[in-house]
């Protein structure tokens, strides 16, 4: 026999101006079932939750009804209450009165009639509860970081060093992604791979980090806390154990005109190369692709210069299996290269070049050893044209986001073209300017004022070749939409910022939902910007969208604390409102007809197959079976099944039927 | 084909209901939305004719933004709308694919109908009207016709008087035109700016 | 290959030579031109400026002839009308109102089942590797092909993807042994319609054209649009008069150019017509045999 106590709360003016709460309370005593009812001001502060404790003990409730504000607010407050004394948290319910009731009526009769309405239907559905208990699930201590640049190496050395253990996986041969390709960052105009490279050496060092480059992720199958992650470790042609990074390889190779990736193709590297000079780790690596061993059966000059024996032409790709308890994706972004760009050349000018190539202009590593040339005849330019928003903001060419960095690092690109050629000019091409971080709008002001740049706000139309020089036609809006026509010796385009070549098809091995842009999506944005919306696998950096280095950092900590989160116990406890399947005596076993409707609607992944059998080991049956660790109570299984086989507990079809006949009534 | 020289462009106009704005006309006649354009110039950047414009191309799509009956007017009066070489350079460039060249036919259309026609640009509408005259009349173009039509229309007797000779000379000037089964008569109907604004 | 001809108005007139040398290299390249019978001015500028009914009735009115002639595919060799006759097609296929409004007017029925095709495309399909085998001579000499506006905007009517860096005329002139150059001009316009009513402004983007042409290094330029034609070469004095340069570039029809390395004469293309003279010779394939008697090193 049911006994449900209400509360019904006044919230102060917010549900008392216009719900008559005394009335509501005094109606609500007299349904069946109910066996006191009451109302306060304040039901969520210290005295209000007394009353309920109080009231449980005496009138030996075994259902609560806290008629109050939305259970988003203080679901989770009530339950403790309750729990505090001994009563199922999930036999506790709210009505809501605030937000479905107060917040959107004025006062009237009609308004408190509703208000009764809702809480004798939650009364219902309270006599149907039954007690639920927290699900637990064990948790493998190890993450799986998927890309290994800058927030990558800050998740794994975050969970590292809280004593957790790491596996950080890179596609490159060497971890540091594009942050090792920068010369310096902004806003501080610090040395980027010297703020880098103390960071890949401690995730080489560290002993909790297993890291896997030139290695891609093949699958990941399981659940939060219990996935099984196979790791391709593709042949690099190299014992890396016995290789000591020496480098003669590389001289030896006869193969030395490939275009350069780390140097995005302004320098060239040899068929067998270290990608870059402070590569972690500091390996080489065989492009077979180009190696005429591979090709054509020849040379091997490598293994006859080789000191320590180290080169192994027959290496085979691994393929290696490892559990791990969550999944961090970290797998960056890219840029559009200027073939993209019909109006600026179709990328056939030399000297026309993206920012990311002038990155590597101006790296003290890069093709020039830092010193700004041209492309096409190794001159120093004199004028510069710099064109932001390339590609950003701009439907016609199907990318309508703003790459957020490009601002930032255009105003960076002026200023240090500026240092290393005093008697330059600089012209940026731009519509507005974004520059909203610590430092950031005083960093662009800087460009302009000390080191005159010359910001034009307008679009550049057209830029061609004539006679050597970079003709570029833009136009400056402020001066009226007055034409302007520029002779450059360079152009530089801030090109857009894109989602990593493969993104589409890893997320659909993690099953992680992505955009039109092959962004990964986070869970809420603004609530849940590292999460995903796959339990156990979380999200950093640029593979979400664009963001500079402070952002990308931020995020890998903030998802580093997350899996940190997950790993401090054992177990894992989970909500228990998830869908069950019927099970019963044989020889029905369950009404489950076994169509599996529900596995293809689930948007999570979380039906299982499961076979039911006999003693000898037939299979009498196959039903669906819900992972309770990967459930995330939805109901659309429930609405799916034809048989009526499956049900969501804490809100049964039983419950639901009984608040809508009560309020029919 | 005198007669034609008088049919159009005398015809008094029924002055349309002003109260809408141009930039609700584009949305809804043309179907091209204002808004979308951020002014950030490139059109301007890339128009042949912008030079010689009162108005740059983008200045054009600004006065239209801010909905006053003064900035239409500066619209419809200007000079760049007759300047506008429909060479599309703007529309294919234009990052928020704004139909700029649509947008700039459906203003010279208004100018007319409202007679608010630039000074300037009254020879550009005198060719333009020579040339629908010659082919209203004939079906194809006649160049003897037309520039006569024009001389007569803008009173220019001795622009490229040396250039008929030579044209001639090469065979490149028809002195008779070809006369050619005309087409339906509704196809001319209300050409130069009548009542009825067409869709 | 038989296909329907739009000839345009100019065909008869101011592009007279652009009409030779169209039929002279007609049947060297097994091409067979059917004009359609009652063709009227498609409009051009003037009716896209004065009125857009009257902008689309006329295309209207010619792609309906077509088809009441079974007609399924018709070149259009001036650009001009090319594209008044693509974006015609293109419109009324997009809106049936605006097709059934134009079809009133018209009195006549339309399917928009004729193809529109521009010169360039179906010079780059016929003219294959066996055909110039039998051609005699080829055309040695560099040259830029100036695309103008109206074959490569709006994307709509395009018939070629690059249409910042258009590549079919050069295509066509490499195949006959020319050697196409880089240029910066290739799309830019050159003055249009205001050959008569603003001829400086003709000077000047002609003039740019002419200049970037002349600084390459090319011996002539290329082009298949008889407003582009007359503005870069009848319009050529009043050009340097608004430049106040010399330039003395000839402006050649793409299929003049054919026709040299056809091995036709000068007068059959209608060279002479030209106010910019075209001294361009075409090179025979066939070497000059040595005098009998003579003993030649092999």
């Amino acid at each position: 026999m049911s006994r449900v106590g209400v509360f019904v709360c006044h919230c102060g003016e917010n549900i008392g101006s216009t719900v008559d709460c005394e009335k509501v309370s005094k109606t609500c005593a007299s349904i069946p079932g109910v066996a006191c009812s009451v109302d306060y001001k304040y039901m969520c502060s210290d005295p209000g939750q007394n009353l309920i404790r109080a009231a449980i003990k005496e009138n030996n409730l075994t259902g609560v009804v806290v008629a109050a504000c939305s259970p988003r607010m203080h679901e989770p407050t009530f339950r403790k209450t309750c729990a505090a004394v001994g009563l199922n948290p999930y036999m506790c319910e709210m009505a809501n009165l605030r937000e479905q009731c107060s917040w959107v009526h004025t006062g009237s009769d009609a308004t408190t009639e509703k208000a009764i309405d809702l809480v004798s239907m939650m009364v219902e559905k309270v006599k149907r509860n039954k007690p639920l208990y927290s699900i637990k699930v064990p948790v493998t201590r190890t993450a799986l970081v998927i890309g290994g640049g800058i927030a990558g190496i800050q998740a794994a050395l975050d969970i590292a060093n809280a004593g957790q253990k790491v596996v950080l996986v890179e596609r490159e041969a060497s971890i540091g992604g594009h942050m090792s390709q920068l010369s310096e960052t902004f806003p501080t105009l610090d040395c980027s791979q010297c703020i880098l490279t103390p960071r890949m050496v401690e995730v080489a060092q560290s002993p909790n980090i297993t890291l896997y480059t030139y290695s891609e992720v093949e699958s990941l199958t399981g659940f939060i806390g219990n996935f099984t992650a196979r790791i391709r470790k593709k042949a690099r042609g190299i014992d890396e154990k016995a290789c000591t990074g020496c480098g003669d390889c590389s001289t030896a190779c006869p193969i030395k005109k490939n275009p350069s990736e780390f140097n995005v193709g302004l320098g060239m590297r040899s068929a067998i190369y270290i990608p870059f000079p402070q590569a972690v780790p500091n390996k080489p690596v065989i492009d077979r692709a180009r190696c005429s061993y591979y090709l054509r059966g020849k040379c091997q000059f490598c293994v006859t210069k080789c000191p320590a024996n180290a080169i192994r032409l027959e290496q085979e790709d691994e393929l290696i299996d490892i559990s791990v308890g969550s999944v961090v994706v970290s797998t960056g972004f890219n840029v559009v290269d200027t073939s993209f760009f019909p109006e600026y050349g179709y990328g056939k000018y030399k000297d026309v070049i993206s920012g990311l190539q002038f990155e590597r202009l101006l790296s003290a590593s890069g093709p020039t050893l830092g010193e700004v040339k041209r492309p096409s005849d190794g001159q120093v330019p004199k004028k510069i044209v710099f064109i932001a928003c390339a590609g950003s903001r701009d439907p016609a060419k199907g990318i309508e986001y703003c790459s957020k960095i490009c601002c930032m690092y255009t105003a960076k690109h002026a200023m240090l073209y500026k240092h290393k050629v005093h008697d330059g000019d600089a012209y940026v091409f731009y519509m507005d300017i974004r520059a909203g971080g610590k430092g950031y709008d005083e960093f662009v002001r800087r460009a302009i004022e000390e080191d005159d740049v010359n910001y034009v706000r307008g679009r550049v139309s057209r830029v061609y070749e004539r006679k050597g020089k970079l003709v570029v036609r833009g136009v400056d809006t402020l001066l009226g939409a007055q034409q302007m026509e520029i002779e450059a010796d360079m152009v530089v385009l801030a090109t857009a910022g894109v989602a990593n070549a493969g993104a589409e098809e890893l997320a659909q091995k993690l099953h992680v939902s992505y955009d039109s842009h092959h962004f990964f999506a986070e869970a809420h944005p603004k609530l849940r910007p590292v999460e995903t919306n796959t339990a156990g696998i979380f999200l950093a950096g640029a593979c979400q969208s664009p963001k500079d280095i402070p952002d990308s950092v931020s995020q890998a900590s903030a998802a580093a604390s997350k899996v940190l989160g997950m790993f401090s116990s054992d177990e894992l406890t989970r909500e228990p409102v998830i869908a069950v399947v019927n099970r019963s005596a044989p020889p029905v076993y369950s009404t489950c007809v076994g169509c599996f409707m529900c596995q293809s609607a689930c948007p999570f992944q979380a039906i299982e197959r499961d076979e039911i059998k006999a003693r000898d080991g037939r299979v009498i049956k196959t039903v669906a079976k819900v992972n309770p660790g990967l459930c995330q109570g939805c109901g659309t299984c429930v609405a799916f099944c034809r048989s009526k086989s499956i049900d969501l507990q804490g809100f049964s079809n039983e419950q639901v039927y009984a608040e809508v006949m009560e309020l029919m009534s | 084909m005198f007669v034609g020289l008088f049919s159009l462009g005398s015809l008094m106009s029924i002055t349309n209901n002003v109260d809408a704005m141009l930039a609700e006309m584009a949305q809804d006649e043309i179907g091209v939305s204002v808004n979308r354009c951020y002014q950030c110039g490139k059109c301007s950047a890339g128009c042949p004719a912008a030079n010689e414009m009162d108005f740059a191309p983008s200045v054009v799509m600004r006065l239209l933004q801010t909905r006053t009956a003064a900035s239409d007017t500066k619209v419809l009066g200007s000079y760049s709308i007759w300047l506008c070489l429909a060479c599309h350079t703007c529309d294919v460039r234009c990052p928020m694919e704004v139909e700029l060249p649509k947008v700039m036919e459906a203003l010279r259309a208004e100018s007319m109908r409202r007679k608010m026609v630039h000074p300037r640009a009254r020879d550009i509408v005198a060719f333009h009207k020579s040339f629908v005259d010659v082919i209203r009349r004939f079906g194809r173009m006649w160049e003897l016709g037309l520039v006569a039509e024009y001389k007569i229309r803008t009173r220019h007797f001795w622009k490229d008087v040396v250039l008929a000779p030579m044209m001639l000379k090469r065979g490149k000037l028809a002195l008779i035109p070809s006369y050619h089964k005309k087409l339906a008569s509704g196809v001319f109907h209300d050409v130069g700016g009548n009542a009825e604004r067409s869709k | 290959m038989k296909i329907g001809l739009y000839p345009g108005c100019s065909f008869e007139g101011s592009a007279r030579e652009y009409a030779e040398s169209l039929h002279a290299i007609a049947p060297r390249l097994g091409l067979e031109l059917e004009e359609i019978e009652g063709w009227n001015c498609c409009g051009a500028s003037s009716a896209h400026v004065m009125d857009r009914k009257l902008s689309l009735a006329l295309p209207a009115s010619i792609l309906a002839r077509a088809e009441q002639r079974k007609i399924n595919e018709m070149v259009v060799p001036c650009a001009a009308c090319f594209n008044r006759l693509a974006s015609t097609k293109v419109e009324l296929g997009q809106s049936e109102a605006i097709r059934q409004e134009i079809t009133a007017l018209l009195e006549m029925p339309y399917a928009g089942t004729t193809a529109v095709r521009n010169i360039l495309e179906v010079l780059v399909t016929v003219l294959t590797p066996e055909v110039l085998k039998s051609f005699p001579d080829t055309f040695p000499h560099k040259v830029v092909c100036y695309y103008g506006c109206l074959l490569v905007r709006p994307k709509s009517v395009a018939h070629e993807e690059r249409i910042e860096d258009p590549t079919q005329m050069d295509e066509l002139m490499k195949r006959i042994g020319a050697k196409p150059l880089e240029w910066a001009m290739k799309t830019e316009c050159c003055g249009a319609s205001f050959s008569i009513t603003r001829t400086d402004i003709v000077g000047r983007l002609s003039g740019r054209i002419l200049e970037d042409a002349t600084e390459r290094g090319a011996e002539a330029i290329i082009v298949a649009c008889p407003m582009c034609h007359s503005n870069l070469d009848m319009r050529r004095k009043d050009i340097e008069h608004t430049t106040g340069k010399k330039f003395t570039i000839p402006i050649l029809y793409i299929t003049q150019a054919i026709g040299i390395a056809l091995g036709l004469t000068p007068t059959q293309l209608g060279l002479q017509r030209h106010f910019v003279p075209a001294a361009l010779e075409g090179k025979s394939k066939v070497q000059p045999k040595p005098p009998v008697g003579v003993k030649v090193a092999v």
